[in-house]
């Protein structure tokens, strides 16, 4: 699927709310070369959301939605928590899984995706929360790994259960008292990055989302690396606000805190040779076919 | 056999799931009216008739027809057209399932998880739904009894709707172009419409031009 199937029927279409006519004029669908730049100049994949004002997790999701290489040819799999307030509203085909099934659930989806489109890449995508991700689902989220699922998973890591009112999580930092965790985190942050790697993950990244740049290829190298090889995984922090009590501009300042030398969230990547050697190919081909573009030219 | 009849509502604040009062969808070649199975015949002609009494008769179409995702859905989006044409009828899109914030305008869409909204608003008294999965078509035509006095119809793809006062099945181009050659039918025979005279709006990215 391509951008010519989101078209609208002719005799129909002077009747459609005008966001839907925007999405089908000026969306990025079809455009191999889509990136946080867009933002602002077409039609986003996300507008309004139902999370806090200034919340990190929005921000997030606007560079994850305008990096996803083709999301006409996309689907996300959820689970609760913050994140699946957000789905509903998102232009990207997307399921809401049990909480803590979603790489079961992905995995279920890609392999049929697999045979129903055998000649298409088909990228299924699981974002979820850290409780999703680390404490209710780990389960699933490993056996993926070690099953080698082709396929990415994104953890919004804001370290605690932040719609339940702030509860402690396994990625919550050791001493960090919650109103719901009132003794304080007795051990460390599970180190989820390197479980990921050692579980058989292509490409792992740990990041903020202070840097769009650095989230865009984050999650593009995650997924053309799916695609070919094998499982990624890409925790994003997204603190929340409102149980770190801080202020709703106060979020891009304690990613950069966060992200700073001797921070929690320096950023770190993991790839595999063979990831790297398909990444190298990929950067060659662009650059002939610009070479090969501007010869044209 | 049932005694429950899917009259138009106001019914309850919950009104009962039909099919939990005993009312079945049809057969192949049926529909329903009002729970009563009938020959579909039958029911083109009482929908048509329904249709040119109404003051503000209005189609639904959902997004298995506004949207081209194959060319049987254009075709059928251009029946649908007609139809509305030939009624005449005024056509509110049901664009899609998402919880539309900060608000939705009544006017111009209607909300499948609040359709009595957009019913109460435009004061439509007979509607039929067409192209709206079946799962969410569902949810809006039990909201929809439940509390309005709407007359509701479905136009459905699949096995019908027992919660529409009156449902189709197994929708195709030709049965909306057969609904459509019913009210041309009556309106030679001398019936004529009731609607209020409207303009059907009109929108582009920009917004409505019309």
């Amino acid at each position: 699927m391509s951008k010519e199937k989101i078209q609208l029927c002719d005799d129909l279409s002077d009747i459609m709310p005008p966001e839907y006519q925007d999405l089908v004029a000026t969306a990025t669908f079809g455009n191999e070369e889509r990136g946080w730049k867009d933002i602002g100049s077409s039609k986003e994949l996300i507008e309004q959301h139902s999370l806090c004002a200034g919340c990190p997790e929005s921000i997030a999701f606007r560079y994850i939605l305008s990096s996803i290489p083709s999301p006409e040819d996309t689907v996300f799999v959820g689970s609760t928590g913050c994140t699946s307030l957000v789905f509903p509203h998102v232009a990207v085909q997307n399921i809401h899984s049990l909480f803590g099934n979603q790489n079961a659930v992905a995995s279920g989806l890609h392999r049929a995706l697999k045979c129903r489109f055998p000649d298409r890449n088909k990228d299924v995508i699981v974002l979820a929360g850290d409780g999703a991700t680390v404490d209710i689902g780990l389960d699933c989220t490993m056996q993926s790994w070690f099953r080698g699922e082709k396929f990415t998973t994104i953890c919004f890591d804001n370290e605690l259960y932040a719609n339940t009112g702030g509860q402690e999580s396994g990625l919550m930092q050791k001493g960090f008292v919650s109103k719901m965790a009132p003794v304080g985190k007795q051990f460390d942050k599970v180190r989820l990055p390197e479980i990921a790697r050692e579980a058989g993950c292509k490409y792992v990244a740990m990041l903020t989302v202070s840097k769009p740049n650095r989230v865009e290829k984050a999650i593009k190298n995650a997924v053309y690396i799916a695609r070919e090889l094998g499982p990624t995984y890409v925790q994003l922090y997204t603190p929340c606000i409102l149980e770190i009590g801080k202020q709703s501009m106060e979020g891009l300042d304690e990613m950069k805190d966060a992200e700073s030398i001797g921070g929690r969230f320096v950023m770190k990547e993991y790839i595999t040779d063979d990831a790297k050697e398909l990444l190298a190919d990929m950067e060659a081909e662009k650059k002939a076919k610009k070479k090969a573009a501007k010869a044209g030219k | 056999m049932s005694q429950y009849q899917v009259k138009a509502g106001p019914e309850a604040f919950l009104a009962p799931a039909a099919a939990s009062m005993g009312i079945v969808l049809p057969d192949p070649g049926e529909a329903h009216i009002e729970g009563r199975i009938v020959p579909e015949e039958e029911a083109y002609e009482y929908a048509a008739r329904k249709f040119l009494e109404a003051k503000v008769p209005t189609i639904f179409p959902g997004p298995l027809v506004l949207w081209k995702w194959n060319e049987n859905a254009a075709a059928k989006a251009a029946a649908i057209r007609k139809l509305a044409e030939a009624i005449p009828a005024r056509l509110i899109p049901m664009a899609d399932y998402r919880p539309k914030y900060p608000k939705i305008e009544p006017a111009v869409e209607i909300n499948p998880n609040h359709p009595n909204l957009t019913i109460w608003y435009n004061k439509i008294d007979v509607c039929i739904f067409v192209g709206v999965h079946c799962h969410q078509a569902n949810l809006a035509l039990k909201i929809i009894r439940g509390g309005t006095d709407c007359y509701t119809m479905a136009m459905c793809a699949q096995a019908g709707h027992e919660d529409a006062c009156l449902s189709f099945r197994d929708a195709t181009v030709e049965k909306i172009q057969k609904l459509q050659e019913a009210v041309e039918k009556l309106k030679k025979q001398g019936v004529k419409s009731q609607a209020i005279p409207f303009e059907q709006f009109k929108t582009a990215c920009t917004g409505q031009v019309a």
